[in-house]
């Protein structure tokens, strides 16, 4: 059985070793928090329990240390181009202020990462990339960046980043700046100061909420997350860790690189075509390999990434096999319980035939039992405007 | 936090109880749980199921993994909780009393069982 053993899972006292620390790992460790290895820090995994942390941001406001994350800031008067030629997005085309969800592709058109960019200034953008490919983001943009006048910078040690999630955010945030939050669109950012702090206030996330995330000089990082716990505290915020962050984007039907994302796959594969912009002007890297996944995805459906949503109660995991009249028609890639649905819930990719919601037969092979799951569209959980 | 006196623990994070008339309980330890998080979801043996010290004999699933239960005592199960069946999380905020898992009719003392201090110095708390 492919099971994990009580013992086994249990972790004992000592983190690793090499693992690098935000500058909130005292406020983690003053607060009692699980901590876990994850992409080479030592991060939050729960304060208590994780069901409570995921129902506080659908329902009041959650607090989060994403000082993991990987910042590039990419400067000069060709800046927008050098990242048009470096992403598949239109990233000089947008405004400053503005944030747009793209991706960098290999030349073969594999998903190298995906990424927020945001434009900070007409010849300043900025990058975040997941802690677990931050330097190969660096050294792909770097690299790709070099015909271009544009300079980019490696700001993983500029920046800590909090999180404020949840319906209750704007109100938590509105009492501690005066910046213009009602004006503040999502995916948009704007330079500002937040409790004496100056910060970049971001509205977004990774959780299917209204929130906001905040760019902050790591020396500030204390004094916000106090800040921030003393307003919350009328407005029901608790800290949250990356365990229900997981639940959350998992509930949202957002990937997650290393799971529904990786280097064999394109955008196409995964069903995020979108993000890929052929009409930008000149060229960018990967593009013909992508236009030929675009055809070969119109043409051929490879598989598609679907939702299941468990009729039982054991809960798919990544790397479980999806069956149907006996055969593997798919893998699971994300599994967790929602405690949104009170079920479990997973994507997968299945193949084409079996990729229509409501598909009958659908099965997770749940170590050696085929479970029933109902085929269902992404995302399992959206927000009421 | 701390493990009850009475008990005996196992290496993979089971407690159990004394025999009283020939039948002990069964559960995991507050470690265990707190290191798997909210528990979701418990298969338990059935009644009348022999089952075998350091086998498994059930699981357990949280928010983040599937772990196999072992059993710590050799015997045939006489009960279950079916509170831990209907509410898992009882595993969490009980672990050492309403959040028990099964009971057992032993039919063999185990011998490599741990105490409370020393248990508590192998899950280094």
């Amino acid at each position: 059985m492919p099971s994990v053993t009580l013992g086994a899972s249990v972790p004992m006292s000592t983190p690793p070793a090499a693992s690098r620390r935000t500058a909130l790992d005292a406020v983690h460790r003053a607060l009692g928090a699980t901590m876990t290895d994850f992409a080479g820090w030592d991060m939050p995994l729960r304060y208590g329990s994780e069901r409570d942390e995921h129902n506080a941001v659908r329902t009041t406001a959650g607090l989060f240390d994403l000082s993991h994350m990987g910042e590039i800031t990419v400067t000069g008067p060709q800046a927008g181009q050098a990242l048009d030629h470096a992403l598949v997005g239109h990233v000089s085309a947008l405004a400053v202020g503005r944030a747009r969800y793209t991706m960098i592709c290999a030349e073969d058109g594999g998903i190298l990462d995906d990424l927020i960019v945001y434009r900070l200034g007409d010849e300043e953008f900025m990058v975040v990339a997941n802690a677990s490919n931050a330097q190969t983001v660096l050294d792909a943009v770097t690299a790709r960046a070099g015909g271009f006048d544009a300079a980019v910078r490696d700001d993983r040690d500029a920046y800590a980043l909090l999180a404020v999630q949840g319906p209750n955010s704007p109100a938590i945030l509105k009492s501690l700046t005066d910046a213009d939050l009602d004006g503040l669109k999502y995916y948009a950012g704007l330079p500002g100061t937040v409790a004496g702090v100056s910060a970049l206030i971001a509205r977004t996330g990774y959780t299917g909420e209204d929130g906001f995330e905040l760019f902050v000089a790591p020396a500030d990082a204390e004094k916000l997350w106090a800040a921030l716990t003393e307003a919350g505290a009328a407005h029901d915020l608790v800290p949250c860790g990356l365990s229900c962050r997981d639940t959350l984007r998992l509930e949202a039907g957002m990937p997650l690189y290393g799971h529904e994302l990786t280097t064999a796959l394109t955008p196409f594969d995964a069903g995020l075509g979108r993000v890929v912009k052929f009409d930008k002007p000149g060229d960018f890297v990967g593009r013909e390999a992508l236009a030929a996944a675009a055809e070969r995805a119109a043409a051929t459906p490879p598989r598609k990434l679907v939702g299941l949503v468990a009729e039982g109660r054991r809960v798919p995991r990544a790397g479980y096999q999806v069956v149907a009249d006996g055969t593997v028609i798919g893998e699971v890639t994300s599994g967790a319980p929602s405690p949104t649905l009170g079920k479990p819930i997973a994507m997968a990719y299945v193949d084409a035939a079996h990729a229509e919601p409501g598909t009958e037969g659908v099965a997770v092979d749940i170590r050696g039992a085929h479970e029933p799951y109902e085929v269902v569209a992404l995302p399992f959980y959206k927000r009421a405007r | 936090m701390s493990n009850p006196e009475q008990l005996r623990y196992s290496k993979e994070h089971e407690w159990l109880s004394a025999v009283e008339d020939g039948v002990a309980t069964v559960g995991i330890t507050q470690h265990a749980a707190h290191a798997l998080g909210d528990v979701v979801f418990v298969q338990l043996p059935e009644v009348g199921q022999d089952v075998t010290a350091g086998e498994s004999c059930g699981e357990l699933e949280s928010t983040k993994s599937v772990s196999d239960l072992y059993s710590p005592v050799s015997g045939t199960v006489t009960e279950f909780n079916q509170d831990v069946v209907d509410d898992p999380a009882l595993v969490n905020t009980a672990p050492f009393e309403g959040g028990w898992l099964f009971k057992v009719r032993v039919s063999e003392e185990p011998s490599d069982l741990l105490t409370a201090d020393e248990y508590t110095a192998f899950a280094g708390e």
